[in-house]
């Protein structure tokens, strides 16, 4: 075979190929910018469609309602007659349900997420429970309801109580809460808790001091939804047997007691036209109480960010 | 030297930070010679062994991280850790305050003694290992809260609650890291608006509020500028005489500014460890020189 030291080429040096900028045609461009403002449009009309949407509700529930929305809708009982009926006992029970939910769900909740999160580390243990909350939180509200009338009416004789429809709703709402907090726990850098164990901080101290004022606007968010989610919930109330009548203030855990959303429920389905303003006056009152339980979260969670 | 952190700190002499910094650019050039001095000085063994790691073998799950590693860290001594990504060295100086201890699947065998006490044995408490040896990250990790709750954190973990006490901890802590002059009419202040360099002196100056004996550095000034890199390095040249810093730096420059012995790892071996003037200049493995000169790394 040939011995050249350095082979002269066969062909002529390869010529690099012509260097090609890599324009669009105009005609493409155009369409690409179409397309673009095409989008832009979709996104727009569909924001504008929901924002209808809700205004056309809100000013035909404000149109019904606002006439009836006075002082004395607001401290009178039901009524079987429309100008006398009264809004007062579903406010005081909604009210005294979800503290008990309150009380009850996110202590627990919160505990859960942390033990979850911070102390079981990766086993089938914590992977299971981890499945299963997740599950939960996608279980029908009316199957909670059974589950509320079978454990905290009949089989820890609890009746059809505010404690009982507290439990229910807190049980609902658990699975929220867990996985609100266990979300807001993750998204702690663990710069943050590997800085504080070199400290020489034990476990504890590094989740008081560290862990939880970071995570607390996350925490409070799913805290605020969970409260609101179980404010509107009527269905597992109704299956677990709240009063839809209801002409006292409950005065302790063991009354009987109905809700905003059970109230409204209630007057929907009666044929006089009248109710059917009440009720809207009724969602007034429900929507106002769950803006202002908004408001109060997006207070907290402002004051818990402003500290750093 | 006595051996208790609290009168090492008491002890120290600390100069004026405006007139270190003044004498800054004369106390870089005669570092060179410093170095040889005092390494000549560590190896004579002139301090006592304060750190002795002795066959480290570190494990993560099956893959084995560190081979048997033993290096002796003697007291008000630097130590560097140098060698390429992935060879081990942060491994190693996680071990020195079981910081390991946190990743899942990390085992370790071997024994690493702090003033003769194995810091592996089960009756060590690594809250109070992690007191007596302080850790300064590659990356600084200030707490989201004011510069005076942070420095305060370390102490305050302790139980201390006398604001005056504490106040007291953070102006010499401060001071210890360089940083007083400029933040002490900002103590109030969230120190995530500090610069980077500066949130490093603080993280410096936190780990310095627990009065540790040992502390470690994960390259600490990788994410700095070369002006803060300066501070820092004039910083542990000072903080020398009241405690012992191994230091993890990817800076052969670094190392060779600030050390006084310097250990080369490799793939989770310890290649070559000696006197940093000779390591520099002279090595002795094949290895270390191409990896100093740069042929590979």
């Amino acid at each position: 075979m040939a011995t050249a030291p350095a082979p002269l080429p066969d062909s002529p040096s390869p010529v690099p190929p012509k260097y090609q900028p890599l324009a669009s045609s105009s005609a493409h461009l155009r369409r690409r910018k179409l397309a673009s403002t095409l989008f832009y449009l979709l996104c727009f009309s569909v924001t504008l469609l929901s924002f209808f949407l809700l205004a056309w509700i809100m000013s035909g529930i404000f149109k019904q309602g606002i006439p009836y929305l006075n002082q004395q809708f607001l401290t009178s009982f039901p009524s079987r007659f429309a100008e006398q009926a009264g809004i007062k006992s579903a406010l005081y029970g909604s009210v005294y349900v979800l503290c008990v939910t309150a009380v009850f769900a996110i202590p627990v909740g919160i505990g859960a997420a942390i033990f979850l999160q911070e102390y079981a580390g990766d086993n089938r243990f914590a992977r299971f429970v981890q499945v299963n909350i997740a599950n939960l939180a996608g279980v029908p509200s009316i199957v909670y309801g059974i589950l509320g009338l079978a454990l905290f009416v009949r089989a820890l004789g609890f009746e059809r109580s505010v404690l009982s429809g507290g439990l229910t709703l807190g049980l609902l709402v658990l699975p929220i809460i867990i996985i609100a907090t266990q979300e807001a726990l993750r998204g702690v850098p663990n710069s943050l808790r590997h800085g504080s164990y070199a400290l020489g901080a034990s476990k504890w101290q590094t989740i008081r001091r560290q862990v939880l004022p970071i995570a607390m606007p996350g925490i409070l968010t799913g805290i605020i939804l969970s409260i609101s989610r179980a404010m509107g919930e009527t269905a597992p109330l109704i299956m677990m047997g709240a009063l839809t009548y209801v002409a006292f203030v409950p005065r302790g855990l063991r009354d009987g007691f109905t809700t905003l959303p059970i109230q409204v429920f209630n007057w929907t389905s009666r044929p006089q036209v009248e109710f059917q303003a009440i009720a809207a006056a009724g969602i007034i009152v429900l929507m106002t109480v769950l803006l202002s339980l908004n408001a109060l979260a997006i207070f907290l969670r402002y004051r818990s960010n402003s500290r750093l | 030297m006595n051996t208790s952190s609290i009168s090492n700190l008491a002890d120290k002499a600390m100069p004026e930070p405006s007139t270190r910094k003044a004498e800054a650019p004369s106390a870089r050039n005669s570092t060179p010679q410093f170095n040889v001095a005092m390494a000549a000085a560590g190896e004579q063994n002139a301090t006592p062994v304060i750190v002795e790691a002795e066959k480290v073998d570190l494990f993560y799950g099956t893959k084995q991280a560190l081979k048997s590693v033993s290096i002796p860290f003697h007291q008000n001594t630097i130590s560097a850790l140098i060698g390429p990504s992935g060879c081990g060295k942060s491994t190693f100086l996680r071990c020195l305050n079981r910081m390991n201890d946190l990743i899942e699947g990390c085992r370790t065998e071997g024994e690493v003694t702090l003033s003769g006490e194995n810091i592996y044995a089960k009756s060590v408490d690594t809250v109070m290992l992690r007191q007596r040896v302080g850790m300064v990250f590659q990356k600084p990790n200030p707490f989201p809260m004011a510069i005076w709750d942070n420095i305060a954190y370390g102490p305050r973990l302790r139980g201390i609650k006398n604001k005056a006490v504490l106040g007291e901890i953070v102006e010499e802590s401060l001071r210890g890291a360089a940083l007083w002059d400029e933040v002490k009419d900002d103590l109030k202040k969230s120190a995530l608006g500090l610069s980077g360099g500066q949130q490093q002196r603080l993280c410096i100056a936190r780990a310095l509020a627990t009065k540790p004996e040992v502390l470690l550095m994960d390259e600490p000034c990788s994410a700095l500028d070369p002006i803060s890199t300066l501070k820092i390095e004039e910083l542990m040249r000072e903080l020398r005489s009241a405690y012992t810093i191994v230091i993890v730096t990817h800076n052969m420059q670094q190392a060779a500014r600030v050390s006084d012995t310097t250990a080369f790892f490799l793939l989770g071996e310890l290649i070559e460890r000696g006197a940093s003037a000779k390591m520099f200049t002279d090595p002795s493995d094949k290895r270390t020189e191409d990896y100093i000169t740069g042929r590979f790394g």
